[in-house]
């Protein structure tokens, strides 16, 4: 793999990740992160229908008109989620439940449409969809990361089974009410930019 | 490049014609996999109520369909009280009922939070070996704090005593009123009287301690931190199982038993 590509492929993870960087996604970021379980499905529809955007857009970027470029991103990418949800319903039913409108909800994650325009309509298909599973890897890095610790302290379960005993079942944990509520999820995410952003001092905006 | 007027149209039919076509079929093809799942998941909860699976356990479509061998849906009028063996119950949708002004009715004065009811209902009957009634699982809703929670109450075959309660759906907060779906407070339900002596349905959530059903028929602990919840769930309780909601319907399965 070439430099350039290998660098399609991972900048997102940490140097220009989508939610800890451009802040993009956040409102799924909040209300899917309660559970390890229903996050990483998630973020497996969310890979599918950014890989799915990206290679079609990218196929198309000669045809598009540029003056509706923007409806035919949407058009496309609205259609794949639509077929997302769908098969969700159809073969993961519990947890499409769970999910309930923020399956649909992926057609406004401003990540999707943000490659689709910034990345797929100016290259090819292949590194487009090196380029959406950058983005997908790192939009799940920091997804997972919240729901890890939203799960852990919230209700003291990883993937649903206890870790630590709660007291009202007689154990000792307390749990943390914040974590399973939204606003715990902006603290969690906003501790990841700052230690991202400690961690490469180059990403801290001018004030 | 310039892209003409007639290529632009062209292009964006062409576009919206394959993914109609695209989604369409995927849905059209998905759709009895979905209905299967969606039928599957009424069962469970009817089941979740009668105390024949336990929350949180995963089971088998075939496991589900094993043990809800036993019950049979019938739609029933909720005026009059009467089996409607006409409706077919697997294409019944009491919510769809609800919103359709031909088949539902304003509700009359309740502190239920319930607005329209629907003019039929869906019930679960399950018959013992001996032919009498085994259980009547019944569907209750009603506002609590934040939401409308949504659940099964199931009856003994006495129609006083509750064999069991489950919520499926609702939004309240989490581990306060959403603890109406802890196992622990669910078994508190069990055994329970829900009409007084009157007739009248008496069943009731309090705040603190009820103590075990002999000594404490018609009450059941309330849940710390959710006084609105606790109360929501009494008023709903006393609501659908009350003259407007399934009253008529009970006091009618009552006479046939006696006849």
């Amino acid at each position: 793999m070439s430099a350039k590509n290998r660098e399609v492929l991972l900048d997102p993870l940490f140097n220009n990740n989508p939610i800890a960087l451009q802040v993009l996604g956040i409102c799924s970021a909040l209300a899917v992160t309660t559970k390890l379980e229903i996050t990483i499905v998630m973020c497996l529809a969310v890979t599918a229908v950014l890989v799915g955007s990206n290679l079609s857009i990218s196929l198309m970027r000669n045809k598009i008109p540029p003056s509706i470029r923007i409806i035919v991103q949407l058009t496309v990418i609205a259609s794949l989620v639509i077929v997302t949800d769908q098969i969700l319903k159809a073969y993961l039913f519990e947890i499409s439940k769970q999910l309930s409108v923020f399956v649909g909800l992926i057609i406004t994650n401003c990540i999707v449409m943000g490659r689709a325009e910034a990345y797929a309509m100016q290259n090819g298909p292949y590194s487009s969809i090196l380029d959406a599973l950058g983005n997908a890897a790192g939009y799940s890095v920091i997804l997972l990361g919240t729901a890890f610790l939203r799960e852990l302290l919230g209700s003291g379960k990883l993937f649903g089974f206890e870790v630590m005993s709660l007291v009202t079942e007689g154990g000792w944990y307390n749990p943390n009410g914040l974590m399973v509520l939204s606003p715990g999820a902006f603290f969690i995410i906003g501790f990841f930019i700052w230690a991202i952003r400690i961690w490469k001092p180059e990403q801290i905006e001018e004030s | 490049m310039q892209f003409s007027v007639r290529y632009i149209i062209l292009f964006s039919l062409a576009v919206c014609g394959v993914c109609a076509v695209f989604v369409s079929s995927l849905a059209v093809s998905l759709k009895e996999a979905q209905e299967v799942n969606k039928l599957l998941d009424k069962k469970k909860n009817v089941l979740m109520a009668a105390g024949l699976v336990e929350s949180g356990e995963s089971v088998e479509a075939s496991v589900i369909e094993e043990r809800f061998a036993k019950f049979e849906p019938v739609v029933i009028d909720l005026e009059t009280g009467k089996e409607l063996p006409d409706v077919d119950p697997t294409t019944f949708d009491q919510r769809k009922a609800k919103k359709d002004p031909e088949r539902s009715r304003e509700a009359p004065d309740n502190n239920a939070g319930v607005n329209r009811m629907p003019l039929q209902a869906l019930v679960y009957k399950a018959i013992g070996e001996d032919g009498s009634l085994d259980m009547l699982v019944v569907p209750v809703e009603g506002y609590g704090l934040w939401s409308t929670l949504y659940g099964f109450l199931a009856l003994e075959g006495d129609l006083n005593t509750v064999r069991g309660l489950a919520y499926y759906e609702h939004g309240e907060t989490p581990g306060l009123g959403g603890e109406v779906e802890n196992p622990r407070w669910r078994a508190l339900w069990p055994g329970r009287k829900v009409y007084g002596s009157g007739g009248d349905p008496a069943i009731e959530v309090i705040k603190g301690v009820a103590g075990p059903p002999d000594q404490a028929p018609h009450k059941v602990d309330g849940l710390s931190g959710a006084t609105i919840t606790s109360r929501g769930v009494s008023n709903m309780m006393r609501f659908w199982l009350g003259e407007e909601a399934f009253g008529p319907y009970i006091q009618n399965l009552h006479q046939k038993g006696a006849a």
